[in-house]
């Protein structure tokens, strides 16, 4: 299931984009507390390519991808 | 290892070495052989929409035209429906007929141009030398990358590895030393493969396969070779080459050339290509063209399109040629040659539709018509004017070009359009600027 979320993300110093906050469509939003791994992957489950996060939120483990400047989430 | 060269210096001068010779021999030394690699997408189309279609995934899928608009082909297909025997270039009907369950989808073509430039990429961290065929093909020369990355064939496992990884589709990829044999390498096994062709496995691999897998033997040619007796690669290479020049003229030498993996054509990087030979446009119309006001609706929106393809790329062309297909699947090509290179609209579709008038005289009802143009010149070169023509008004439509140019280009194609392609929308609402511009390409 490709799900498009709306992202609060950063730009560092060196010109990396980190994303920082998702945020449903319902208005809840979560956390991102750790990037484990960051690269240029297909999304198998929800069709596409982009620019992979893998996300640590809370508990759980989340693929983000950012492609064409938009963002979207696949479960794992 | 003593290379051929090094023993025919041996056998004609047949002395020892001293300090003179020696040094002789290293400058004479036969250079190293290249390493190309052939890399091509698997059923580039078909993947790339699998991969963005999760459900179709397990299914037998094609991408094909619109068959409202008469465009209804197969363009490609995946492995699975290739097994069930569907061909690219069939009508959907047929490939329906042999393979009832078959997916058909719309092509995207700007995802795979995206896709497209995405393995370019990839292969742009092995070597600088890229030449594209096509948009799901290229050569990579990665001679010069052997010393630091590893062999070739380590490399071809890289790039296989990493497109699989990080794009989702797979690659074959040939090895080899020059680029016909890395070509028939990448074709050899499919799909998700690497076949190395070397100089000591070529003539079991090569030689042995029909002479249609080599590059250029096409239907016609094949056709030929075998009332020759010419059924294999190895046949080629062994036929005397006067046999094949008196057969097939110059491309005789080219193919025996080819067959004995003694191409040495360079891989050409995109920006030291040859810039574009020639711009053309066609198209199979929404339904057969009846009178010569059918054709000049759908001729007029061809030739704006080339027109303004051949100025964006800063040329004029002085030849002309145009394609048609009756209902009956019968073609011709006619050319001409203009009195002078130009790019103006209002010229390049008199003169297109003047070649139709005179060389269309048995009016078949048209099912696809084309224009083209080569012959290029830069727009900038001087040169002479005539007595006869009104250089003023050249000067006028060349600016109204520009202009029309500029607010397509803000505006979209549809924001000025000439009043006489409003009789029939139908047949003349197409973009051929926009809408499946893949350009094709040659190995020469």
């Amino acid at each position: 299931m490709k799900q498009y979320v709306s992202v609060e993300a950063r730009f560092d110093e060196d010109g990396n984009l980190l994303p920082l906050r998702i945020c449903w469509e319902d208005g809840r939003c979560f956390e991102i507390d750790k990037i484990t791994d960051v690269r240029f992957a297909p999304s198998l489950k929800s069709g596409g390519v982009g620019l992979r996060y893998t996300c640590r939120i809370g508990s759980n483990q989340r693929y983000l991808y950012f492609d064409e400047n938009r963002w979207f989430i696949e479960s794992i | 290892m003593n290379t051929p060269t090094k023993k025919t210096t041996e056998n004609v001068f047949n002395a020892p070495l001293t300090d003179n010779n020696k040094h002789s021999q290293v400058q004479h030394s036969e250079p190293k052989d290249r390493v190309i690699l052939h890399s091509d997408c698997n059923c580039f189309y078909a993947s790339v929409e699998c991969l963005y279609n999760p459900e179709i995934r397990q299914k037998p899928v094609a991408v094909s035209g619109n068959p409202e608009n008469r465009h209804g082909i197969i363009l490609t297909k995946n492995e699975i429906a290739k097994k069930f025997g569907v061909k690219t270039g069939e009508p959907i009907w047929q490939a329906k007929q042999k393979c009832p369950e078959l997916v058909t989808v719309p092509p995207r073509f700007e995802l795979y141009k995206k896709f497209s430039q995405l393995t370019r990429q990839i292969y742009g961290e092995y070597s600088d030398r890229i030449q594209g065929f096509g948009l799901d093909e290229a050569w990579i020369d990665v001679t010069g990358s052997t010393k630091y990355i590893g062999s070739g064939t380590l490399i071809a496992k890289e790039i296989n590895r990493r497109i699989k990884n990080e794009l989702g589709i797979t690659v074959s990829v040939g090895v080899s030393f020059n680029k016909i044999f890395a070509k028939f390498g990448s074709d050899y096994k499919k799909p998700d493969a690497i076949t190395v062709i070397n100089r000591e496995n070529y003539r079991d691999i090569v030689w042995n396969s029909p002479a249609e897998d080599l590059l250029y033997v096409g239907k016609a040619t094949k056709k030929k070779m075998n009332t020759l007796g010419i059924r294999t690669i190895g046949e080629i290479a062994n036929t005397p080459i006067e046999y094949l020049r008196n057969n097939f003229g110059k491309w005789g030498d080219v193919l025996w050339a080819f067959a004995n993996g003694l191409d040495c054509s360079p891989v050409t990087k995109e920006s030291e290509a040859d810039s574009v030979k020639s711009i053309g446009n066609s198209t199979t119309t929404p339904r057969d063209l009846e009178n010569f006001e059918d054709v000049k609706s759908v001729m007029t929106v061809l030739c704006q399109c080339v027109a303004r393809r051949l100025r964006a790329q800063g040329f004029k062309a002085k030849v002309l040629q145009i394609s048609v297909r009756d209902k009956f699947l019968s073609s011709f090509t006619r050319q001409t040659t203009m009195d002078s290179p130009t790019n103006i609209t209002e010229h390049i579709t008199k003169t297109a539709l003047k070649l139709f008038y005179n060389s269309y005289t048995s009016f078949t009802p048209i099912r696809s018509i084309g224009v083209s143009l080569t012959d290029f010149s830069p727009e900038n070169t001087p040169s002479q004017i005539s007595l006869f023509c009104d250089e003023r008004k050249n000067r006028r439509l060349e600016s109204l070009d520009s202009t029309v140019d500029r607010l397509k280009e803000r505006f979209g194609n549809y924001s000025l359009v000439t009043a006489n392609l409003l009789k029939d929308p139908a047949l003349s609402r197409f973009n051929p600027y926009e809408e499946h511009t893949v350009h094709p390409v040659g190995y020469f």
